[in-house]
């Protein structure tokens, strides 16, 4: 599979890891079978006392990639970046900024904001967004390292709910595009990536699998598969029927 | 049956006595408890009728097994759904209802249990709630930690590797007034990284006061949304206005407070009525005020030092495991906290289907930590406690059950920006 670059560093899986749903000693465990070589974080988890710290619990080779959940605003985003990267998470920042507490909806409008001041601190800004051209085109010129558009609504497993839309991301911006939030199957992990996204984030669709290193496993074939497919170009896909034999256009003499 | 409440204590005055039962037996010598007292801020606000109108229109007697299938069928719980699951025709169903709630739960919090402890500053009350074991007439020992009493105690619990803390009082605001509780705020935040507050309802000034000196989350029990019986179990003091304490929750959210907790006492009256309206009390708070985080308490009564018979009547474990199922698919993105008023056993099951949070660690009394959790004989009396718990884990051990029981238990999960 070829490489993700992410702020100037290069990465071999384009499976981004969630930790914040599930048992801490199976984070290893879920990073050795997704392959996975980026694992988010919320700062607010990480910023806790000695007994039993998540970040002990993360494999040292991987990237660290904070969020800021919790903010509400961009101002409140900014602080728990900083404060990320005092507590040693890195330059990684995944901006979350939600004025939501039910569907937990991403607010674009703050998250250009935050976007743009991150950027300007030297922060490897990936942004959280609701799929929205002029505001991916927003967070281009904010200086983001990569799109994150959700699929459908964070815990839902619904998958892509958002699909054409996220395609024109796709098609549109010169950024990586990660799919993020709402991807509840491989299938649907796969189906993303072939559309074309630089790499797929799920969290909740592992952490509710009977067996989560081998839900990991599967998310790992199913996004290599995904992307491999959409390397190879796809090929004809019909919608219904069978093509016409006999060309339309035969009648044409010159 | 009913629960007898009414105790007399050989130590209070002929004169008290005589008021005691003059309220207890004359409702004419009671206040008005929709009528505000002076001070009490009153705010514009359209939530209270809207609640009481679900509440009024919900026979739970016409749904049927029918009804509750459709509920359990669909993707999204409409309020109509949430009635037939809190109905009597839904008790069949708990099962299929735990599994819905717990898949509802994975996906909001995946497996993760919070834990906190609660720290009780003072015992003082001004009011007579009969059911209370803190209330004006119930002869206990009174106590009010001094700042340093408070810094001990709290070092205390934050050793044992607690990190979210529940400031309670009394409700007494002369004995402990919102400036005392606003500096036990600011001691707590230097050992505790969340602090909440169960005390009695304020204004939205002093809600912005406590919000200043640390606090964030604010829980203030409804007891009853009953009034007709919350009239005749609040007999006396500013708890006995009803409205004040129904519109807490907004006076808080408006100061700023991030997050708000809400919760009837189950037992005090028709507990189904009192399960709908706590929920459609979140339900219609979050459409007004979406950024805001909410949760759900879900307490049963307990016996009281002087009155061992005080009991939840008809709402037995089944009930109860019923209601928090129907709070969390009707309402997936709360929280939901179960004390250590129930036992361990339904403690430990609750979490793996709908609770999100738990009490360790817990006494209701005042100033007793270093004795309880260090063994140490108390070097200075300690202040009765508000009621008798039923499960008194330490962190420790809570910490390893959850791990146990296949969950991760967090300490905090929570920034304050």
């Amino acid at each position: 599979m070829d490489k993700l670059t992410l702020g100037g560093k290069e990465f071999e899986s384009r499976f981004i890891l969630g930790s914040g749903k599930y048992s801490l000693k199976l984070i290893e465990a879920a990073v050795k079978d997704a392959g996975a070589e980026i694992i988010t974080l919320a700062v607010r988890r990480a910023n806790t006392k000695e007994k039993e710290n998540i970040l002990d619990f993360i494999p040292k080779n991987v990237t660290l990639l904070p969020n800021t959940s919790g903010a509400r605003t961009a101002d409140e985003a900014v602080r728990i970046a900083r404060l990320s990267r005092e507590l040693g998470c890195g330059d990684f920042v995944k901006i979350e900024i939600m004025r939501d507490s039910k569907y937990l909806l991403p607010d674009n409008q703050e998250t250009v904001k935050a976007t743009e001041i991150l950027a300007k601190e030297g922060f490897v800004v990936l942004p959280y967004m609701y799929p929205d051209l002029n505001v991916a085109r927003d967070l281009v010129n904010a200086g983001a390292a990569a799109v994150m558009p959700l699929g459908s609504p964070i815990g839902s497993n619904k998958g892509l709910a958002t699909k054409e839309f996220i395609q024109i991301l796709i098609d549109e911006i010169d950024l990586p595009i990660i799919v993020d939030a709402g991807v509840g199957k491989p299938s649907q992990a796969c189906e993303a990536m072939e559309m074309g996204a630089a790499a797929v984030m799920a969290n909740t669709a592992l952490a509710t699998a009977g067996d989560l290193p081998l839900m990991a496993k599967a998310f790992r074939l199913a996004i290599e598969a995904g992307r491999n497919a959409y390397l190879a170009g796809l090929g004809r896909v019909l919608t219904r029927g069978a093509s016409a034999s006999d060309p339309l256009t035969g009648f044409l003499r010159d | 049956m009913e629960n007898q409440f009414f105790v007399d204590s050989e130590h209070l005055s002929k004169e008290a006595l005589d008021k005691k039962h003059q309220l207890e037996k004359d409702p004419s010598c009671r206040t008005n408890p929709m009528e505000y007292m002076p001070g009490m801020e009153k705010i514009k606000s359209d939530v209270c009728d809207k609640v009481m109108n679900e509440v009024k229109s919900f026979d739970y007697t016409k749904y049927t097994a029918k009804d509750v299938r459709a509920a359990l069928e669909h993707d999204k719980c409409s309020v109509e759904d949430f009635k037939a699951l809190l109905s009597p025709a839904a008790e069949p169903f708990l099962e299929e209802m735990a599994r819905k709630a717990r898949l509802e739960t994975s996906k909001h919090f995946g497996n993760t249990v919070y834990i906190f402890t609660p720290l009780y500053i003072a015992n003082y009350c001004e009011n007579y709630c009969v059911y209370c074991g803190f209330n004006r007439y119930n002869h206990i020992n009174r106590m009010k930690l001094t700042l340093e009493q408070i810094e001990r105690e709290m070092k205390v619990i934050a050793e044992s590797g607690m990190e979210e803390i529940l400031i309670l009082t009394g409700e007494s605001r002369a004995q402990s007034d919102v400036k005392y509780i606003g500096e036990a705020c600011r001691l707590a935040r230097k050992y505790f990284r969340m602090v909440g507050l169960e005390i009695y309802p304020v204004n939205t000034e002093d809600y912005r006061y406590l919000r200043e000196c640390g606090a964030d989350y604010v829980t203030v029990f409804q007891e009853t949304y009953d009034i007709e019986k919350y009239e005749k179990l609040h007999l006396a003091g500013h708890k006995r206005v009803w409205p004040y304490r129904f519109d807490a929750q907004e006076r808080a959210l408006m100061a700023g407070m991030r997050g708000v907790a809400f919760s009837a006492l189950l037992g005090l009256s028709d507990f189904r009525k009192d399960a709908l309206a706590s929920a459609m009390h979140v339900y219609y708070l979050q459409r007004k005020y979406p950024h805001a985080e909410m949760s759900l308490s879900c307490p049963r009564l307990r016996p009281i030092i002087n009155n061992d018979k005080i009991n939840p009547l008809d709402v037995h474990e089944k009930q109860l495991c019923q209601i928090l199922c129907a709070y969390r698919i009707f309402l997936p993105f709360v929280g939901i906290t179960v004390s250590s008023r129930e036992s361990a056993e339904f403690r430990n099951g609750i979490v793996k289907i709908a609770a999100t949070k738990v009490s360790a660690g817990v006494s209701t009394g005042i100033g007793d930590h270093e004795s309880k959790y260090e063994g140490k004989d108390a070097a200075d009396k300690t202040g009765d406690e508000q009621f008798e718990i039923e499960d008194g884990r330490s962190l420790k051990k809570m910490y390893g059950d959850i791990v146990g029981e296949g969950l991760q238990p967090v300490l905090n999960d929570y920034l304050y920006v």
